[in-house]
């Protein structure tokens, strides 16, 4: 007979065999999602912050602009066809965003339940990179629901005539109402930041470059974010300050 | 010549080395020695205590042959081991370039390193197994240095003539035992080993003169269990905190050996330690331990002292005809490279008569400024740059502006249990592998030998002799009411009540270093008669004042960490004075054991091969050890006066 | 030199901890920050007091045993040194010092300053390895590495595994750990055949081990004691999206 009855075991966490758990749940394959909707975002902000530069054309130049975005494709696709493209990629794509960056936020916070009591300032390369995408990020979100409140469905919007883009542009920015426009540029600055992070990191967790390739992305980021403040930014600021009536 | 201290028993032989030509010897045995069938290894469980390079490679590996292993270390993760820590690089007779080497001579390198005191068949089978292990490495993605080639990269190390020593920048240790860690971690995923960190092994079971089990410690709640077995090996590694300062880590300690030890284990050459002669000198009272800088620094770094005594000028401002390169100048063959014992006691000849530098004149010279001027800084840099920047955190010097300084300190110990061919002691089913065995450095073990006997033992050569011994099993059932197994787990429990419960006031370190300090002075590089026979006294005396002032607080239960330490340093006391006797019995001087009264007019070490020939086996006998004797015989190398002049 | 420092107590695992001021006279600035503690603790012993538990074992750095957050900083403020290679010469007379463990879900604290970090041998019980049973195996010559390769190899391989990364990550990620051992693994050729399942069952076994995820900002390599870089992250999530697409 055999010793087998009378030994120990070994501890059960040693042998325990991971949960299974599919990649794509995995924090990586979250991270992963969140970084190819948060792309598809970059895109559509760059063509959105290029459409918008149709103000200082002036009012018919950009209506047209904006009536061209729902008759793209006629006759041969229906009215709109673009348009709703775009809004099912968005909402779809800020659902993932916005879904797994809950998930992986409070994976976060369990996987640091206890702070330091000495707070040392970060030294990371991107850092406090959690703070500008989780906090930056509820700034974003309650922006962009203000933003489709005054100029998509125009709820808060003095200009109800969905047809005149134009109008409702100048209107909301107008001097009067420097709060919104205060509250828009804060938003900027808020993605700016979400941006500068979010598009190096976007590409790290989807390409995974090296060294070299990773300081060249770093400095991508910040340029693509600061055309993209600066590209959004001058329309209010022209509207507030009188370039653009 | 009487000697008080100790009582002469039966010789002791090697029963297991086969006879006839020294290149089949492994084989034979191999061929000879049982096997145990594949089904019935799942029968058999086999407990190694220990997870370094001799550790975690044989669990890995009994492990991997289907036996159920059972491995225990006191670190949190078996990857600390302290095998963790060897820089230098691991030799293997692979010849790659070309430059004469072969198995013979590497076997013929280590019998001589070892200076004729260990056995012909150990070694060359370490030689011959040398080979295997690098490739076996390899295999699991070890990252040796490379050539732009490709090609593993090789180098000449610690005094041998040819370049057979593979190495990972200076952390091959490090790099050798997370390969056989990772080997060993596979085997808990697939369940064949039960691997428990933090815990120590602090007896062992013998029931009917057979190894059956340990009594450990859970480090974190601190209770106390029994792990039983058909088999107990030991891959405990080395001794050297028996001096307090020492490049071990912290938690090296005998205590798994020592108390085989005085189970019946015999405890071979315990005097054999090795100083290594490349250290960071020690800056004041407050140092807990020593820092090695690898020995790879002799090859580009030249040592020297000002040949003025209490010479204390900048050593940039002394000039190149006032400094004496005293190892150039005693051993122009071997220059800076002579083995590891002889630079260690030049180091110490030259700062006793006062030529040595830095805090206590303890100290000397290692100088990169030529090789600097020769290689140029950045290829010094690529070479030693993680070691010059290690000398630059500990000591706040740069040595690339100012030479280093060295002096020697307890590294290895040579001596340790007594296993015979198979590795197996004297007692029937224990197992000893790696520095915690005896076997294969003799009196000196030569640089990146230790990473290689490690892995020899745990990959290749226990696995395939212990299966002789475990093709009798299964032995017969125990369970934990078995009485020796009640009275080992007693013996503890009752340590450790009268550690909790002595009402002492002093530190158990201050014990142990203070210990350290007699070992070093009177069991170092030199030894005397005189000397051991004061130093017997005195840490007899210390080891009744520790056993009656000693305080350790805290609790049984729970992480105790003065409680760890009382319990090492207890053993260290009773070791130390073994290793003091078996100095003072061997009157003569090999390796690294020198003795002051011999030596040759040049002040060589000046061996006795006449008397001394032999292992010294010690058995456990309180105040009187025994001393077992094991003839050693030479037929392929023949004993020469060591010379590297 | 004198100090002041505040360092983290607790008795257990269950219990409630919280930083305790201590004030040492006569440092000496050549010895080491846990030479320091020694001094400490030899002291609280005398006083009757209990000793700080702090692991800590080779001293030389290589270990990855030692584990101590000093002044909110991993191994301290010295770059690319461990605890135990920190000199108290780094610190001025008068200083004040906090002193915690490392903090993370993953890592409970057993006692003061002392963690459990099994959950990296978890990580690497789930794939960090090459499947190579001793045996014969091919000359180590037989398949050569571009040094290059077996250079960064090396690179990602001197990982100590300490946790550095893990205590200095705000999402207590074990990323770095875990993408330094896929980056060695990946790197050499005799790791290939293993590389996609490796990724995919290491990465489970970190999430359910309770680290949380990177957000790349890249406190773990200024850490990290072995200058790791977030080169091996990059690598990592490039070996998992391949191996997670070929699994989908």
């Amino acid at each position: 007979m055999s010793t087998e009855l009378q030994s120990r075991t070994a501890a059960p966490s040693a042998k325990r065999p991971p949960k299974p758990v599919g990649p794509w749940r995995s924090n990586i394959g979250l991270k992963i999602a969140m970084a190819v909707s948060g792309v598809l975002m970059v895109l559509f902000i760059i063509a959105h912050m290029a459409g918008n530069l149709h103000v200082f054309e002036g009012r018919e130049e950009m209506n047209a602009y904006a009536a061209g975005l729902r008759s793209f494709g006629e006759p041969l696709l229906p009215h709109e066809s673009l348009l709703w493209v775009l809004r099912i990629g968005l909402v779809a794509s800020i659902a993932v965003h916005l879904w797994t960056g809950i998930v992986l936020s409070v994976r976060s916070h369990h996987a640091r339940p206890v702070k330091y009591a000495h707070r040392q300032q970060a030294k990371g390369e991107s850092p406090n990179a959690y703070l500008t995408m989780r906090l930056g990020g509820i700034v974003i979100i309650l922006f962009v629901v203000w933003h489709l409140l005054d100029l998509t469905w125009r709820t808060v919007n003095p200009v109800k005539d969905v047809h005149d883009a134009y109008g409702a542009v100048v209107a909301t920015f107008d001097p009067s109402r420097w709060p919104v426009t205060v509250f828009y540029l804060l938003a900027l600055v808020a993605l700016g930041f979400h941006l500068r992070h979010g598009v190096w990191s976007a590409v790290q967790t989807i390409a995974g470059p090296g060294t070299k390739w990773r300081k060249r992305t770093q400095a991508t980021a910040l340029a693509v974010a600061v055309v993209i403040v600066v590209g959004f930014a001058i329309v209010p600021l022209s509207v507030t300050f009188g370039l653009v009536e | 010549m009487s000697i008080d201290f100790y009582r002469d028993g039966a010789p002791v032989a090697d029963a297991k080395a086969p006879a006839g030509p020294i290149e089949n010897r492994w084989e034979k045995r191999r061929f000879s020695g049982r096997l145990v069938n594949p089904a019935n290894r799942r029968k058999l469980r086999v407990i190694v205590v220990g997870t370094g390079l001799a550790g975690a490679s044989a669990a890995a590996t009994l492990g991997e042959l289907g036996y159920r292993v059972a491995n225990y270390c006191f670190q949190d993760s078996a990857r600390r081991a302290h095998s963790i820590a060897a820089q230098g690089g691991i030799n293997a007779a692979k010849n790659y370039r070309n430059d004469g080497d072969s198995v013979h001579r590497l076997f013929y390198d280590t019998v001589k390193g070892g200076d004729f005191r260990s056995r012909e068949s150990n070694v060359h089978r370490l030689a011959e197994v040398s080979t295997e292990i690098i490739d076996q490495c390899v295999a699991q993605g070890v990252p040796f240095a490379r050539e732009y080639g490709g090609l593993l990269d090789n180098r000449s190390f610690g005094g041998a003539q040819v370049s057979r020593t593979f190495y990972a920048r200076g952390q091959t240790g490090q790099q050798l035992l997370l390969g056989a860690y990772q080997a060993l971690q596979r085997q808990v995923a697939a369940g064949t080993v039960d691997l428990h960190t933090r815990h120590e092994m602090l007896e062992l079971v013998i029931v009917e003169g057979k190894a059956r089990g340990i009594i450990v410690r859970d480090l974190v709640t601190g209770e106390i269990t029994t792990e039983l077995a058909d088999a107990v090996v030991l891959a405990t590694g080395g001794y050297g905190n028996v001096y307090f300062l020492s490049t071990n880590a912290m938690g090296c300690n005998v205590t798994a050996g020592w108390r085989a030890h005085r189970k019946g284990a015999y405890f071979a050459n315990p005097c054999y330690t090795q100083i290594h002669p490349t250290c960071i000198p020690q800056s004041g009272d407050h140092q807990s331990k020593l820092t090695l800088m690898s020995e790879s620094l002799r090859n580009d770094g030249r040592v020297w002292v000002p040949k003025r005594k209490g010479d204390d000028r900048h050593p940039a401002d002394i000039p190149e005809d006032e400094r004496d390169y005293y190892l150039e100048r005693r051993y122009p063959a071997f220059g800076n490279l002579v083995p590891r014992d002889i630079a260690s006691r030049a180091a110490k000849v030259v700062c006793d008569e006062g030529h040595g530098v830095g805090p206590g004149g303890l100290g000397v010279y290692l100088d990169f400024a030529d090789a600097i001027a020769r290689l140029g800084k950045p290829a010094v840099e690529a070479k030693y740059g993680n070691l010059f920047d290690m000398y630059e955190r500990i000591t706040g010097e740069n040595p690339y502006e100012r030479p280093m300084r060295i002096y020697p300190a307890v590294h290895y110990t040579m001596g340790g249990l007594w296993v015979d061919y198979d590795l197996s002691s004297n007692i029937p089913g224990l197992f000893v592998t790696g520095e915690a065995n005896f076997s294969d450095h003799g009196a000196n073990r030569l640089g990146a030998s230790a990473l290689m006997q490690g892995l020899s033992d745990g990959y290749f050569v226990l696995p395939n002799t212990i299966s002789d011994y475990l093709a009798d099993g299964p032995f017969d059932a125990l369970d934990e009411t078995h009485e020796a197994v009640v009275a080992a787990r007693r013996e503890v429990e009752e340590r450790i009540a009268f550690f909790l419960g002595n009402e002492g006031d002093r530190t158990v370190d201050s014990f142990h270093r203070e210990l350290g300090k007699i070992m070093w002075e009177y069991c170092g590089m030199e030894r005397t008669d005189e000397g051991l026979r004061k130093a017997i006294g005195l840490i007899r005396d210390l080891k009744a004042e520790f056993y009656k002032r000693v305080k350790v607080t805290g609790k049984a239960e729970g992480l105790n960490q003065e409680l760890e330490k009382a319990g090492r340093v207890a053993d260290f006391f009773e070791l130390g004075e073994l290793m003091c006797i078996d100095a003072l019995h061997r009157t003569e001087s090999c390796g690294g054991h020198f003795r002051a009264e011999s030596q040759t007019d040049d002040g060589e070490a000046k061996r006795d091969d006449d008397e001394f020939s032999y292992v010294a086996a010690w058995e456990w006998g309180g105040d009187e050890p025994v001393l077992h004797k094991e003839a050693l015989v030479f037929e392929y190398v023949k004993p020469t006066q060591r010379s590297y002049k | 030199m004198k100090l002041k420092l505040r360092i983290w107590r607790q008795s257990d695992a269950d219990a409630k901890g919280r930083m305790v001021a201590y004030e040492l006279d006569d440092v000496s600035e050549d010895a080491s920050f846990l030479e320091m503690l020694d001094v400490l603790n030899e002291r609280l012993i005398a006083e009757g007091g209990d000793p700080v538990a702090f692991d800590h074992d080779c001293r030389e750095g290589i270990c990855g045993s030692c584990s101590l957050v000093i002044d909110g900083q991993p191994h301290g403020p010295q770059g690319a040194t461990t605890t135990c290679q920190l000199h108290m010469r780094k610190f001025k007379d008068g200083d004040s010092i906090d002193v915690e463990p490392w903090r993370a879900g993953a890592f409970p604290v057993i006692k003061d300053l002392v963690v459990d970090r099994s959950a990296f041998d978890r990580i690497i019980q789930a794939g960090g390895y090459i499947s190579a049973p001793t045996g014969t195996a091919p000359d180590a010559h037989a398949a050569p590495i571009p040094k290059e390769d077996a250079d960064a190899a090396f690179s990602a391989a001197a990982c100590i595994g300490c946790g550095a990364c893990v205590a200095a990550c705000p999402n207590g990620s074990g990323m770095l750990f875990m993408a330094a051992k896929v980056a060695h693994l990946g790197l050499v050729p005799q790791g290939q055949p293993e590389r996609r399942t490796r990724v995919l069952g290491m990465v489970a076994a970190h999430d359910e081990a309770g680290f949380g995820g990177c957000t790349n900002t890249g406190e773990c390599a200024a850490a990290c004691p072995k200058e790791i870089g977030l080169d091996v992250i990059g690598r990592l999530n490039r070996d998992f999206r391949k191996a997670a697409v070929r699994a989908a």
